[in-house]
Formats: C-alpha cells, sequence, structure tokens
C-alpha cells in the first residue's frame, strides 16, 4: 500500500515538473518555431504547430538587414568583460566578509543585495547625464561598468556564500606555511571555491547577455549588443513575428547552449553548500 | 631554538575574558602539552602563540625576541590543525612542498625537503595522491610533513588526534612522540585526554577557564596535584574525592584517593560496600562500589581476574600515604 501511494506521489511530481518546466521553456520553443515560419504562418489562426512550410527565408533576411556578429560580439565583450570585472572586484569584497567580518557585514551585505530590487528607472536620468558628461554613451567600456555595478551584488552574494563554505583552518594553515594574503587568495581560496566561481561567473554571463533596460538605453549603434539587434525587429514598419523571432533565436541561440552545456556546473554551483 | 614564554599574556573577546592575566615559561626542546576541559582556553592559547588571535595584553617572546605583534608566517613556528586543514586540491607532494614554495625555495630544495619529510612519514608511496584519497592516519601524516619541512622553532598541535579511531590514535601518538625524540624541536600539544597528556608530555599545563591551574612533570602532576581541580582531572579513572567526617579524620575539608591506591578484600577492610557496575579490561576491572557511608560512590582499580561480581559486599581499604588532602579552597595540603 505504502509502496503504491509513493509510486503514485512520484507520478505526480513527475508530471508537475514537466509541466513546469514546458511551461517555462514553452515561450522559447514557440519563438524558434515561429522563426520557421512565413509571416502569414507566423500570425495564423488557430496556430500552426508543426505542419507549415519550413523556411530559412527569415535568417536570410535578418542577416542581410543586420551586422548580427557586430551585436554579437558586443554581447560577448559586455557580458564577459563586465563579469570578469565584477568577480576582480568581488573576490576581496567577499573574502573580507567571509573571513574578517565587522558587526555589520550581515546588513551591509543585504544593503547590497537590496539595490538590485530598486527599479533601474529610477536610477536612469542620473546615470544617462553621467554617461553624458564622461562621454561613455554608446560605449563599451561604459556599458561593461554599468552591468557590473548592477551584477556586482549577485556576485559578492554568491562567492560570500561559497567562501563561508571554505574551513577558516584551512586559510589559517595557509597563513602559517607562509602565505601572503595575495598566495592564500590566489593558491589556496580561489583553487577551493572554483565550482562557486564557476557558477557565478556563468549566472552573470547570463544575466549580463540578457540584460536589456541599460543596453538598449545607452547604445546606439557602436557598443549595441544583441539586445539592440532584437529591438532594432519590432520596427515602425510593422510587426513581423516570424522575423522578429529568427533575430530572438539568434540572440538567445549562444547563451542557451552554453546554458545547456554547463547546466551540471550551474546546478551544482547554485546549491553549493546547501546539500551536504 | 625554540625557547617560548607568555608574561601576563590575556585574551578577551569583547566582554568576556578567555585568558586572563597568564605567564608561562616553555623551554627549548620540551614537548608541553596544554590539557583541560572544552572550553578551558586551551586552543586560544595556541592560537595566541601561533599568531592566530592577537593578544589582549602582554607579551610573547620566541627565543628572546618579542613576537607579540609579528604574523603568524614571521614567528617561525609549523602548526598542525584537528581538522588537519590540508589543501583539497592540491596532491600530498604539492600539500608538504607548500611552505617552501611560498618561502621561495627552488624547486630541487622543494623536492629534497618534501622527499625526506615524506621518507620520515612513510609518505613515499602515496605522494600523487590528494587529500581525500587518504585515510584519516595519513592525512594526519601530511599535516605533520607540510609542519617538518618549514624546520620550525616549535610545533603547534591542536588536538590533531581526536578525529581519529582509537587504535589509531595510539599510533600516531607513539609516532609523534618518537618524532620529539628523533627532531629534539619544542612542541606544544593541546588536547583534552588525560591520557595523551601524560604518555606524551615531558610537562603538563592544566588549564581551567583560562588559568593555569598546575604546571609540572605527568608524574608530578599525578603525584602531587596542588588542588582538587588537578586531582581529578589527571589520572584515568579519575581520582576518588571525599569530603565530610571521613576527610576530618585527615584534617582536611577534601581528601583524594586515586582507585589504584584503594585495596579489595571480600573479608575485612576500613570501608564496607557493594560492587556496582565493573568495567573488565583484561589487565584491569575498574569497580564502582558503592554504600560504603561515603558521600559518592568510589572507584577501584583491582587485577583483571578480580571474581568479583555486580551486588558482592566488599571491604576497601585506603593505602594511607597515599592519600592526598585538601583544604576549603580545594588546595593541597602539603
Amino acid at each position: 500500500m505504502a509502496r503504491a501511494v509513493t509510486t503514485q506521489r512520484k507520478a505526480l511530481t513527475t508530471a508537475a515538473a514537466w509541466t513546469a518546466a514546458l511551461l517555462i521553456f514553452f515561450p522559447i520553443l514557440w519563438t524558434i518555431l515561429t522563426s520557421f515560419k512565413s509571416e502569414a504562418d507566423a500570425v495564423a489562426s488557430p496556430p500552426l504547430w508543426l505542419g507549415f512550410d519550413w523556411t530559412l527565408e527569415n535568417y536570410q533576411t535578418v542577416l542581410e538587414r543586420a551586422n548580427y556578429f557586430r551585436f554579437f560580439l558586443n554581447s560577448v565583450i559586455l557580458s564577459v568583460g563586465s563579469t570578469a570585472l565584477g568577480v576582480l572586484v568581488a573576490v576581496p569584497a567577499a573574502w573580507s566578509m567571509a573571513f574578517v567580518p565587522g558587526a555589520k557585514t550581515k546588513d551591509l551585505l543585504m544593503w547590497m543585495l537590496s539595490t538590485k530590487m530598486m527599479p533601474s528607472v529610477a536610477v536612469l536620468v542620473p546615470i544617462y547625464l553621467i554617461f553624458i558628461r564622461l562621454g561613455l554613451l554608446d560605449t563599451r567600456i561604459g556599458l561593461v561598468l554599468v552591468l557590473m555595478l548592477i551584477n556586482l551584488p549577485i556576485i559578492v552574494w554568491m562567492l560570500y556564500t561559497y567562501f563561508k563554505e571554505i574551513p577558516g583552518e584551512i586559510l589559517e594553515a595557509a597563513r602559517m606555511d607562509g602565505a601572503t594574503l595575495r598566495s592564500e587568495i590566489l593558491y589556496v581560496l580561489l583553487p577551493m571555491a572554483v565550482p562557486g566561481i564557476a557558477s557565478t561567473i556563468l549566472l552573470n554571463i547570463i544575466l549580463a547577455w540578457n540584460e536589456a533596460f541599460w543596453t538598449i538605453t545607452l547604445t546606439t549603434t557602436h557598443a549595441a549588443p544583441l539586445t539592440k539587434f532584437i529591438s532594432s525587429f519590432s520596427s515602425p514598419q510593422g510587426l513581423f513575428y516570424a522575423k522578429l523571432s529568427a533575430a530572438s533565436t539568434m540572440a538567445i541561440a549562444p547563451i542557451l547552449i552554453m546554458g545547456w552545456f554547463s547546466q551540471k556546473q550551474l546546478v551544482r554551483g547554485l546549491t553549493f553548500g546547501a546539500v551536504k | 631554538m625554540g625557547q617560548i614564554s607568555l608574561d601576563k599574556v590575556t585574551k578577551r573577546f569583547g566582554d568576556v575574558s578567555v585568558i586572563p592575566p597568564l605567564d608561562l615559561r616553555i623551554e627549548e626542546g620540551e614537548f608541553v602539552v596544554f590539557v583541560g576541559p572544552s572550553g578551558c582556553g586551551k586552543s586560544t592559547l595556541l592560537r595566541l602563540i601561533a599568531g592566530l588571535e592577537d593578544v589582549t595584553n602582554g607579551r610573547i617572546s620566541i627565543d628572546g625576541k618579542d613576537a607579540t605583534g609579528v604574523p603568524p608566517a614571521k614567528r617561525g613556528l609549523a602548526m598542525v590543525f584537528q581538522s588537519y586543514a590540508l589543501y583539497p586540491h592540491m596532491t600530498v607532494r604539492k600539500n608538504i612542498a607548500f611552505p617552501l614554495r611560498m618561502a621561495g625555495l627552488s624547486q630541487a630544495e622543494q623536492d629534497k625537503k618534501v622527499n625526506a619529510a615524506a621518507a620520515v612519514l612513510n609518505l613515499t608511496n602515496y605522494m600523487e595522491r590528494k587529500p581525500g584519497q587518504l585515510s584519516g592516519g595519513q592525512r594526519q601524516r601530511v599535516a605533520i610533513g607540510r609542519a617538518i619541512v618549514r624546520e620550525p622553532a616549535a610545533f603547534l598541535f591542536d588536538e590533531p588526534l581526536s578525529n581519529l579511531d582509537a587504535a589509531l590514535r595510539v599510533n600516531m601518538r607513539l609516532e609523534i612522540s618518537e618524532l620529539h625524540k628523533t627532531l629534539k624541536t619544542t612542541m606544544i600539544y593541546v588536547t583534552h585526554d588525560q591520557v595523551e597528556a601524560m604518555t606524551m608530555a615531558d610537562k603538563i599545563v592544566v588549564l581551567n577557564a583560562g588559568n593555569i591551574e598546575q604546571v609540572g612533570s605527568p608524574l608530578e602532576l599525578y603525584k602531587a596535584p596542588r588542588n582538587t581541580f588537578v586531582a581529578g582531572f589527571i589520572g584515568s579513572p579519575k581520582m576518588n574525592l571525599i569530603t565530610g567526617p571521613e576527610a576530618a579524620k585527615h584534617n582536611a575539608t577534601t581528601i583524594g584517593i586515586r582507585p589504584e591506591h584503594l585495596g579489595v578484600s571480600a573479608t575485612s577492610g576500613l570501608w564496607q560496600g557493594v560492587v556496582g557496575v565493573s568495567e573488565h579490561l583484561g589487565s584491569d576491572t575498574f569497580l564502582r562500589v558503592s554504600g560504603t557511608g561515603l558521600d559518592d560512590s568510589l572507584t577501584v582499580r583491582a587485577g583483571g581476574e578480580v571474581g568479583l561480581h555486580y551486588g558482592d559486599t566488599v571491604f576497601l581499604t585506603p593505602e594511607m600515604d597515599k592519600i592526598h588532602r585538601f583544604d576549603a579552597q580545594g588546595l593541597r595540603i602539603a
């Protein structure tokens, strides 16, 4: 009897998990399917699932109309650059918070994280004005800085959590062994935190890659990443769902593939310390 | 080298005083054991000597030089931690070589010293393994190896055997003692296990609530405990402490008699009692005897095949010259 209940419960859980996963994945799947349809098929009612004339025409048009690779390159530079810079800043911060905490460290961490809850638009005007003043509008360096700053609280928080898992005695042993602070971090702490750092990097690349508000607002052409590329297809000439879908698919494909291959690492990193 | 002095050293964590003013002198080449119950400050004291904690007041000198503000690495000490604290991402070889690498030694010099240490500690066959692939005893040896290669002025051991099983603990105890005889370097060893303290130490420092209760050789502490705390802490099974009229007969508030100094007879003796639980160790039997009219039951160390059982009536007689007398403050009466 107990066995039957368990099996039933298992089946229900599995069904619920699949439903949730499909619901989350459905918009992506629909975008990918639409990208292979003609504009007429894309808006057909009732919607066409698989029984339509598959075409690569949209991709061809999209590639002809815009320089995809320039946008792609900008996305790579912005996401990797902002993450690398963020990690460089966050490692010392997380180290000090994890290993030499003060009375207010927890509050400081919470405050840092709370800035993520503030709507971006609230600081749009000051940031925009600063960017104009410093000549950073539509520059990669400007966007790298902004993306780094908006994701920094998450990077610090994640690294702090991973560092907390590392026994303090090991770092003390390194200190006794004559390691300077730099050697202690470089040779002992960082290699031990590799799974955590890897997942922090992956997650932040994804966050920076997907960031649309700042990247669309603060760029025009030169530093424009794939988010701008997509938005340029929701054009004033009318709605072109199929082409927009092709552009979106091309924009999300790299990060989707990267996420797919690194999902084991991501999950391991995100649950690091949660299960012993 | 390796003489360490503590002058009026204190340590406070916020409002909590962990170490009240404390003086201690550790001579060169000595094997000193800090022993005491959990929370008595023995590990804190070791960490103060190591430089991993800052002293609140007072002075620590190593080989005559003031080391109070000197960072851990510059004190010339090596420490073996309770958790081994090995670098899990490095092989045994790299773990042992780490302090040498930090000191900037050439690869050839590193190899020479690491191989020599590995030979001493029987680790030669495990050099390319990572700590996760080693047993507890092997890990402990790697931790000791990492300490040895530094050729420190003194070794600091923080409860290094408490994570090992009983058999391995005895082996490692002997190995560490052997190492001390070979290297002749000062060793400071922290433990809560008084058997480790008695078997390994040249000098034992008994700590209680941050205070030094007594310093002396194991036999001095055994034969002449300065107070009831030391009397109860040193010796296994612990000393029987008796108060009341029986103590008053000896002009004392408390008298102490060790289990091995109580004679057992089935026919006659000073105190009559009933055998409770017995622990048979083969070589010895520890009997709990109650109903003696004293305020607590007594532990008696009898021979291996004593032939007494639960509920048997026995007579106990203490060896009069082995009775320890303590006053109302718990201090030894000479």
